[in-house]
């Protein structure tokens, strides 16, 4: 294959916002025919990378070759015409527009000035059967499923004969047979010759589907291999950037404490479709367990199950020994169960509040209307937390949006451990932040454990793992897949061959 | 610090509410002046308080509405209600005293606010987008006050009635006292209360709150409620003021006048903070121009013209950029931008 000549080369291609250089001297080749994937973690540029072939983000330095000649795409149209079309991660169609419409907006086909609908709904039903789809093509877009969904953006890809399609997480909201449909339709393309983007955080369906892969992590190229020849192990420390030399273990925060071996809370075979697949997990009384797994393995899922923010559709959960449903994150509060959420910006801070108003509302909510808790109390409470959490600036009445990520975190870590909870559920508490606020939150983790808290420590960082956690849970492909003891014999090597997978 | 803030939220409404009279001092020396007469205190400023109180009522459950990102259209149409369900029982229950006018006040708010509390179903339970969902009870609203009054302007014989909205209580109009006890109310509730930091944090991010354990369904079916108590209020006012109970023309365009008031007493129509003293003096500028536009002899036609211009002049003034762009960089600007720089600190 490598003496075919390549559809598209980019070389040293360097991307630059304010501040940040997004990309430094990325390579890129794709083949005719071939499925190649892009790897690396979050905010390794693998977006960037794809704007900038789709003329999404000017290039600021390095060369696009396509077909053979130079070319300088200057925005996402000119790319569609000379046919490089994507299918984005969240499917961007109007779901309230029929399938014909929704595939044909923007070029419609006209005669004597007036829409052709009986040739659109034709085109668009041979489109859709060339991917094994049969459908009724005048029925709105919401009447079929998101997988179908999916196939009709790809339809509306190819309509304007993509020679390369680039498919930016088309899985990621898909079950096992929905993706193989979409595997088959994908090996149908590349074999008709198209040259296929394919970017994904399953490492099975990397394997699955692709032939060659580029790694790349912090905007840097780390290198192109055959998919078949890399193994798996080797991919992930690429994709993460750590040798695989045993590191020696940093010494643990969590000095022998004695497991009550009590449990606080535990599952049974609870799940929800599509999210995560039903899995049993225990939490003792006054432990640490972390949640180890590659993004998009379901980590967030599993632990927005257990705080009621998402309903499960199967299974059980036991609070100290008796069944409960959660169907509000408000009853989860009562139970005295906490949960700070990965995405700070949305699903953390209210931005209109002050510091002190954002530190008592999970309390204020659970005393109701009337039990007001004075600005006297409340002053008090915030200035107890901004000194003991250290938050910077120390003013209680400045707006949480003014704060930086760390202090931000902190604040929503104070609106939880006011509530003396028996659960914290921690989902990436350390992303985004300094070095300096990771190890304030690492400590207040362990001394909060020795108090007798449990703590579910979710984290992308195996090292903080390593640290912090008693037991450890691997979770891959939205499955629970093993759980560990924390002791000697598990090192990161362990860890990251649980998360990627097979071997 | 707080009140400093508070104050240059304020500042420009007051200044534009100042001028707005001093206009009317200049045609009208005798603007300011308050006689007492008959027991009953007389000028043109207790006449804008009076004449303003439906508008101030409405207004301010309008706001609360508005802070939590949704908005109320149905306003005019429950005054219009109100006011001939109000009207309706005072004449039809044969009696003396005061017991016709309790059942009529009791009935009608009674019924404002299982009307304002459909609109919080619509909202809260079903996920009508607030706009639609208040449209379809700003349409029926005003179609039911029509069949209520069979279309006519049903007129109200029953001497008690009058006092809601043309009696007076220590010589002032007893609507001042409604609309203060109604703005008393929504202070304390909002205040002295922890239901004003629900409402604002409903209103500047749901999911977050969601997940801080508040059920915001329940807060805004308690802001609908409200809003429709308050527009309710008002209509008793209007149709009191003039012993009669109009169908068709009772609050018309008053949810426009409302949003307005809100706007321009400075709570964001993208929902969260929100600042009930900056409505009530939002609806005084709106009320005062009428007034003004009627007293200094302005052709009544170039009333609504003359209404959206001074609106816009109150909107630009707000407006952090346009002040800039006049009359260059502004001291409040520049303090505000300072303390955000303050306030990003690394750890």
């Amino acid at each position: 294959m490598d003496n075919a000549q390549p559809r598209l080369v980019m070389k040293k291609i360097v991307k630059e916002f304010p501040g940040v250089r997004a990309l430094s001297g990325v390579n890129l080749t794709l083949y005719p025919g071939e499925v190649h994937a892009i790897m690396g973690e979050n905010g390794a540029g693998k977006s960037t990378l794809i704007k900038v072939l789709t003329g999404v983000y000017p290039i600021d330095g390095g060369a696009v070759e396509y077909e053979g000649k130079k070319v300088i795409i200057k925005s996402p149209l000119e790319a569609q015409l000379l046919g490089i079309s994507t299918v984005y991660q969240e499917v961007n169609l109007c779901t309230n527009l029929s399938v014909t419409e929704n595939i044909f907006i923007g070029r419609e086909i006209k005669k004597n000035g007036k829409l052709n609908w009986r040739k659109m709904h034709n085109q668009a039903k041979k489109l859709l059967e060339g991917l094994q789809l049969q459908i009724d093509v005048t029925k709105l877009l919401s009447s079929y499923s998101v997988a179908i969904q999916q196939m009709i953006a790809i339809a509306r890809a190819l309509n304007v004969s993509a020679k390369v399609l680039i498919l930016d997480e088309p899985t990621s909201s898909l079950d096992r047979d929905e993706v193989n449909q979409l595997f088959s339709v994908i090996r149908k393309l590349k074999n008709e010759g198209l040259a296929i983007v394919f970017i994904s955080h399953f490492l099975d369906q990397i394997y699955e589907i692709t032939d060659r892969l580029t790694v790349l992590r912090n905007g840097e190229y780390i290198g192109e291999y055959m998919t078949k020849d890399i193994p798996r192990m080797d991919l992930v420390s690429k994709m993460i950037g750590k040798e695989l030399v045993e590191m020696k273990k940093i010494e643990s925060l969590a000095e022998n404490k004695t497991s009550l071996n009590q449990s606080f809370l535990s599952t049974e075979l609870l799940g929800l479709q599509g999210k995560i697949d039903p899995f049993s997990i225990q939490i003792n009384k006054g432990e640490i367990l972390g949640l180890a797994g590659l993004l998009g393995a379901g980590r967030t899922e599993l632990a927005r199950l257990l705080f009621g923010a998402d309903q499960p559709d199967k299974g059980h959960i036991h609070l100290k020994g008796k069944q409960i449903k959660f169907s509000s994150p408000k009853q989860a509060i009562y139970e005295k169960i906490g949960f700070c959420s990965e995405n700070r910006k949305s699903e953390g801070i209210i931005p209109d509040l002050t510091v002190r108003e954002n530190m008592i509302l999970v309390i204020q909510g659970k005393y109701g209307w009337f039990r007001f808790i004075s600005k006297e109390k409340q002053r008090e409470i915030a200035d107890e937390y901004i000194s003991l959490l250290n938050i910077n600036p120390a003013n209680p009445e400045q707006l949480i949006e003014n704060l930086s990520g760390g202090n931000q975190q902190k604040v929503i870590l104070a609106r939880w451990l006011i509530t003396n909870p028996e659960l914290l559920i921690l989902d990436e508490p350390t992303r985004g932040i300094d070095i300096g606020a990771k190890t304030e939150i690492m400590k207040l983790m362990t001394n909060l454990s020795k108090e007798g808290t449990s703590i579910l420590f979710i984290s992308s960082e195996i090292e903080e793992i390593l640290r912090a956690c008693d037991r450890v849970a691997v979770l891959r492909d939205r499955k629970l897949e093993k759980e560990f003891n924390n002791n000697e014999e598990l090192t990161q090597q362990k860890l990251m061959k649980e998360m990627a997978g097979g071997v | 610090m707080v009140n400093l803030l508070m104050k240059s939220k304020l500042l420009w409404p007051i200044v534009v509410l100042v001028v707005i009279l001093l206009i009317n001092l200049i045609f009208d020396p005798s603007f300011f002046s308050i006689d007492y007469r008959n027991g009953k205190l007389v000028g043109s400023l207790v006449d804008i308080l009076n004449r303003g109180a439906p508008l101030i009522l409405i207004s301010i459950g309008m706001t609360l509405v508005i802070a939590t990102k949704g908005i109320d259209l149905s306003v005019g149409s429950v005054i219009a209600m109100a006011g001939a369900i109000g009207a309706i029982t005072v004449t039809s229950i044969d009696g003396e005293g005061l017991g016709p006018l309790f059942i009529a006040v009791g009935l009608t708010l009674i019924v404002s606010i299982i009307v304002g509390g459909w609109n919080g179903i619509l909202v809260s339970r079903i996920g009508v987008q607030p706009i639609v969902a208040t449209l379809i009870l700003m349409v029926a609203g005003r179609g039911i006050a029509q069949l209520i009054t069979g279309g006519q302007i049903t007129t109200v014989y029953y001497d008690p009635y009058q006092f809601l909205g043309g009696g007076y209580l220590f010589a002032l109009p007893f609507s001042i006292f409604i609309v203060t006890f109604v703005l008393l109310l929504a202070l304390f509730l909002t205040r002295r209360t922890s239901l004003g930091l629900f409402i604002e944090a409903v209103g500047s991010n749901p999911e977050a709150s969601r997940l801080a354990g508040l059920n915001s369904k329940n807060i805004m079916m308690m802001v609908y409620m409200f809003s429709g108590f308050c527009a309710g209020v008002g209509g008793l006012i209007l149709s009191s003021n003039v012993m009669s109970a109009d169908g068709n023309n009772a609050g018309l365009w008053f949810e426009l006048d409302a949003i307005l008031a809100v706007v321009i007493g400075g709570t964001s129509l993208m929902g969260g903070r929100f600042n009930l003293m900056g409505t009530l003096i939002g609806a005084l500028i709106i009320q005062s121009l009428t007034t003004t536009i009627y007293s200094i002899g302005v052709p009544a036609e170039t009333n609504l013209v003359i209404k959206a211009v001074v609106v816009l002049i109150v909107c630009l003034l707000q407006s952090p950029e346009f002040r800039r762009k006049i009359f260059g960089t502004d001291k409040v600007n520049k303090n505000r931008v300072k303390k955000e720089s303050e306030g990003v600190t690394l750890s």
